[in-house]
């Protein structure tokens, strides 16, 4: 078997050269629906953070015991039991915004972002490797919710984390807020980190 | 085309003088003339009547929009093009027949950054991002109105037609198709045919319309299928709710006379892209269109509906052109 990478490597990874949305194109569901406001986008972020790091240091620590056959179905049901705690939590603290994202918490239980990172590092290292794997990846997931929500909504409201940035007179681009901005804006921006990095 | 360069090279290397053969496939009789220059050419001959019409009803605002949205359009060609790393080419008309088409679909009152906007998303989202002219899947002029008229409901809907206060008379009034969406009133036909009402910036006057559009009809710019089946679908869809409500034809007149119907079906939805190949097809697709347009008209909170139809059309089109593939002779 190849060796592993450490976990320095597998925080400073998560970040940008593997971003989960720009390099690797995974959850890109919630990119899609929330990001239409930071404020979503931040709590998504957190949301998002907290199932990773607990799902991978659980997977992390159960991984001698899991069955080939079986794995999916113990990270769904592990990463299901923090999404349900995130859910909860977001409704009883933060009630406008748990309506606000509506379903897409409780979908970050089919995010492949998470199971994904169960596969690939948590089920195979150590407890502290996974857990940076999960923080690099949630920066990068973070990162790049911030980055297009920063558009959309500054673009669609000219408000900037629900303050106002743009002049008065600002027109805002309703179609930014509406789900077709988000597809123009993740592809302009995927555009333009692919051409970056070529650049290079 | 790699593999003819290739053998083109084994050729010269070995320094066999032998005859130089082209090898092209069929057909092999072709118009030179007709070249994608010369159609752009065509279309802007053809909207001269509409863009005379528009600059005579609705003098300063027509010039305005036809400004921005020509000067707009060819600066982002200019800049797109240069983004992809391939040749600029304004010199075949293209951008600027997109500039006219998208300035003369706007609303006369329409601010400058509407226009710009939609003409930077019609050429950068539209066409080169898709792979330049020829490639793109959505008519752009048509991407880049839809694109600020759901940004700018405020500034771009029905009620932004009607200004007052200005030297422009057409101005003053509600646009004939929000005027019968919203109260049910039908204008006179000979209003609607000369085009003294308001409304986009083209559209009003049918008869500039159907000038254009015979002559491109004519000169085989554009397919006479599209714009016959589209008109046709819509007056025989218009004659139910007219014979429904006694209005004795004066209501398909308003459909077919009224609203973007005459200047779509002629200039928007004949682009050579984003239609079908086959002369099938085209009807196909000019039906289609033409009942989107009266499903839109009729029961949407749009007053008109041709911009979304001839779009949804454009996306069905590579489903079309399966469906309409024609048989070879000796095929069953």
């Amino acid at each position: 078997m190849a060796e592993q990478p450490t976990a320095l490597e597998r925080f400073v990874q998560g970040i940008l050269p593997e971003n989960p949305v720009y390099r690797q194109l995974i959850g890109l569901c919630p990119i899609l629906a929330i990001t239409n406001s930071m404020q979503a986008a931040v709590t998504m972020a957190v949301a998002v953070t907290f199932v990773l790091v607990c799902a991978n240091a659980v997977i992390s620590l159960i991984r001698p015991l899991l069955k080939p056959h079986l794995r999916i179905v113990i990270f769904t049901l592990t990463i299901a039991t923090f999404v349900t705690i995130a859910d909860r939590v977001l409704a009883a603290y933060l009630y406008q915004m748990s309506k606000t994202l509506g379903p897409y918490i409780p979908l970050i239980i089919v995010n492949c972002l998470i199971i994904c990172r169960c596969e690939v590092c948590a089920s195979k290292q150590p407890v502290f490797t996974a857990v940076s794997d999960a923080v690099g990846q949630s920066i990068g997931y973070g990162l790049a919710l911030a980055s297009i929500a920063c558009v959309r909504e500054v673009l669609g409201t000219g408000m900037f984390f629900g303050m106002r940035v743009m002049p008065a007179a600002w027109p805002d681009w309703s179609v930014m807020v509406l789900p077709p901005g988000g597809f123009i804006v993740f592809g302009l921006l995927l555009g333009t980190a692919n051409w970056i990095s070529n650049r290079r | 085309m790699i593999k003819a360069a290739e053998r083109q090279q084994t050729v010269t290397t070995k320094d066999i003088p032998s005859p130089e053969i082209h090898v092209a496939p069929s057909p092999h009789l072709g118009n030179t003339h007709f070249s994608t220059r010369r159609m752009m050419i065509d279309v802007l001959i053809a909207l001269v009547p509409a863009m005379g019409m528009a600059l005579y009803l609705f003098r300063e605002y027509a010039l305005r929009q036809l400004l921005i949205g020509i000067g707009a359009c060819l600066v982002s060609e200019l800049i797109f093009v240069r983004l992809r790393g391939t040749n600029v080419s304004l010199k075949d008309c293209s951008a600027a027949v997109t500039g006219v088409i998208l300035a003369l679909s706007m609303p006369p009152t329409a601010p400058w950054y509407a226009t710009a906007i939609a003409a930077v998303v019609a050429i950068g989202l539209g066409k080169i991002l898709f792979g330049g002219l020829g490639m793109n899947i959505f008519n752009p002029a048509m991407v880049g109105r839809a694109f600020v008229m759901i940004s700018f409901a405020g500034v771009m809907g029905a009620g932004a037609y009607e200004a007052t206060g200005t030297l422009v008379d057409a101005l003053s009034q509600a646009t004939p198709m929000n005027a019968f969406k919203q109260a049910g009133v039908l204008a006179p036909v000979p209003q609607l045919f000369w085009g003294l009402t308001n409304g986009s910036l083209g559209e009003t006057s049918a008869v500039a319309c159907l000038l254009g559009g015979i002559y491109l009809c004519v000169r085989r710019t554009a397919s006479w299928e599209i714009p016959v089946a589209m008109i046709a679908t819509v007056i025989v869809i218009a004659s139910i709710p007219d014979m429904a409500g006694y209005h004795g034809g004066r209501l398909i007149m308003h459909h077919v006379l009224g609203g973007a119907l005459l200047f779509g079906a002629f200039f928007i939805a004949t682009d050579p892209v984003g239609s079908p190949l086959t002369p099938k097809g085209k009807t196909i697709f000019g039906i289609g269109a033409g009942a989107l347009v009266m499903l839109l008209r009729l029961y949407s909170g749009y007053p008109e509906g041709v911009m979304f139809a001839v779009l949804l059309m454009n996306a069905v089109t590579p489903l079309i052109n399966r469906w309409t593939i024609p048989r070879t002779m000796g095929e069953y």
